[in-house]
């Protein structure tokens, strides 16, 4: 493998001990990985400050030890606790303990403390053709595919080793090559009315991510106006059921002015078409239980933009919650909710708003077990399995108006040819 | 009998245990306890068995990146198996043994075979064997 001598002296540890580690680890695994070199990237997005055991603070303490610091522009996903309001972390004063150092060692590391698994919705928005290593699987479709950033899967220690280092392994979507689409889903008469819906967005993306696995899908049919959460929802849908580091959609996305381009000038490995019987069969594969009570309505994976908020309000306000009602953000959101008199009006209806972490990855709804249901399809995916929820998935509206009745109501003409 | 194979070395290392096969992919986050080093999946054909100190043959890992975490925080507990033999590339599985290796100064073996060996490790690894990993060969006694 090729080093540069800016790397090798990393390697020789004239940078301090913190950032020997780094790219020892970073050229370990780049030799694994099969590449040649290494190449620079422009920002960093960490999720390794999400405290899972004490070993992730043992590796983190050993780099702030050793000197470690970002090379480039950090941001950090979220971490266990909510920092501005603890009081809604429902697990044990350790581990709330444990989160927080392990939250603050990543700060030292000078990391910014954003806290949002939506990096790309605060300052830190990749522009097209960058090279970045992100974690994070939501934030990396949304980085690849809506913006045309360059970045591989990257995860726990690898994040930071490549933030520390401004370097990462030369293979993979940073390749123009490895970015061409593989696989192509074409829609087939969807209701125009239906592709305009959020709620449309979500469940196309769990389809493609459970039909692609690790390939690059590429999606024929889909609106030029579908709007920037709408394929967030897409994007963290389909890195939830699948592996989908980058997906295509055909008018709309910017490595695909057209199918061709999309797919390189090669034909495509598998063509796919989705009617919208296949969109209701996958609507209820992301429910959990049949329509009934519900204990919860939590909104925000990924976290909950400005917008959203803008569309949660009328609705909240026609119908106030009378049940646990959480919306997950960042602090820049809070901020603006903040700023506009939100916030209060918000508290007031009985919204719950939790910033720097999310429901599924700690314990923070009231409710000891139930059913929840989300808007969000991560959330509807994540549920089950790490919080020990059943889970129902609806429209956004749908979710307001169940919060109200405290059992699911459904828009009968949603999903309506 | 002594049989040897070329392995392809992710991590280095020796190791030196009883072998345990999985009949399928197993992902250590939501897969494997590290607190007692029991595969806790559910649904996998091993459920139950227990990895620390054997040498795990498993077809590969798969699931979330957090499964590294999963084989570090093993590592701390010392329960992590003593080497761990694929038949595919584990980026993920190679990452935990490598910043184990950094963080405790100890880590499991990782080796890739090729598939049609790795067919040959399975049907060996139904009797008692040892196994030992040394310089990209894997050498198995039984």
């Amino acid at each position: 493998m090729f080093l540069t001598s800016t790397d090798q002296s990393l390697l020789n540890g004239d940078r301090g001990p913190a950032a020997q580690m780094a790219m020892r680890i970073l050229v370990t695994m780049a030799r694994v990985y099969g590449a040649e070199r290494l190449l620079d990237i422009e920002s960093a997005h960490i999720d390794g400050c999400l405290y899972h055991g004490d070993s992730g603070i043992d590796f983190a303490q050993k780099l702030v030890d050793g000197g470690a610091q970002t090379a480039v522009p950090t941001t950090l996903n979220v971490g266990a606790i909510d920092l501005l309001h603890p009081e809604h972390f429902q697990g044990t004063a350790v581990q709330a303990e444990k989160a927080s150092r392990l939250m603050a060692l990543y700060q030292k590391m000078g990391c910014q403390p954003v806290w949002t698994c939506a990096p790309y919705q605060t300052t830190q928005r990749p522009s097209f053709g960058q090279q970045i290593a992100w974690a994070e699987s939501n934030a990396i479709v949304f980085a690849n595919s809506v913006l045309g950033a360059r970045t591989n899967r990257y995860g726990d220690f690898i994040d930071i080793c490549a933030a520390i280092t401004g370097r990462a392994p030369d293979v993979g979507l940073h390749r123009t090559e490895n970015r061409r689409g593989q696989i192509v889903f074409h829609l087939q008469k969807i209701p125009d009315r239906l592709l305009e819906e959020d709620v449309l967005y979500p469940v196309l993306g769990y389809l493609i991510g459970r039909r692609s696995v690790s390939k690059t899908p590429v999606i024929v049919g889909l609106p030029s106006t579908a709007a920037e959460d709408q394929l967030k929802a897409l994007g963290a849908a389909a890195a939830s059921s699948g592996a989908v580091a980058l997906f295509h959609a055909v008018g709309v996305t910017p490595e695909a002015p057209t199918l061709d381009a999309a797919l390189q000038q090669r034909p495509a490995e598998q063509e796919i078409t989705i009617t919208l019987e296949d969109l209701k069969n996958e609507r209820t594969h992301l429910s959990t239980v049949p329509d009934g009570k519900i204990s919860v309505v939590a909104l925000g994976s990924p976290h909950f933009s400005l917008d959203e908020f803008a569309q949660l309000r009328p609705l909240v306000q026609a119908h106030p919650p009378q049940t646990e009602f959480i919306v997950c953000t960042h602090r820049l959101v809070l901020a603006a909710l903040q700023q506009r008199g939100w916030l209060k009006e918000f508290k007031e209806l009985g919204v719950d708003i939790v910033v720097d972490t999310c429901v599924v990855v700690t314990p923070i709804v009231k409710a000891r077990s139930g059913v929840l249901m989300t808007n969000s399809g991560k959330f509807a995916h994540y549920s089950p399995g790490n919080i020990g929820f059943q889970v129902v998935f609806g429209s956004l509206e749908e979710c307001v108006r169940s919060a109200a009745a405290g059992r699911v109501w459904r828009d009968q003409t949603l999903w309506e040819e | 009998m002594s049989h040897v194979f070329e392995v392809t070395t992710l991590v280095d290392g020796q190791a030196e245990g009883m072998s345990l096969v999985l009949d399928e992919p197993l992902s250590l986050w939501g897969g494997l306890d590290p607190h007692s080093g029991r595969i806790i999946d559910q649904r996998h054909p091993q459920m139950g068995e227990v990895v620390s100190g054997r040498v795990l043959i498993l077809p590969s890992g798969k699931g979330s990146s957090s499964a590294s975490s999963i084989l570090l925080e093993a590592v701390r507990e010392n329960t992590a198996p003593a080497a761990i033999v694929t038949a595919e590339m584990d980026g993920i599985l190679a990452l935990g043994a490598v910043v184990a290796q950094e963080i405790y100064g100890k880590a499991p073996a990782v080796v890739v075979l090729s598939g049609a060996d790795y067919k040959t490790v399975c049907k060996l690894a139904e009797t008692k064997i040892n196994v030992t990993i040394s310089n990209d060969q894997l050498t198995i006694n039984c």
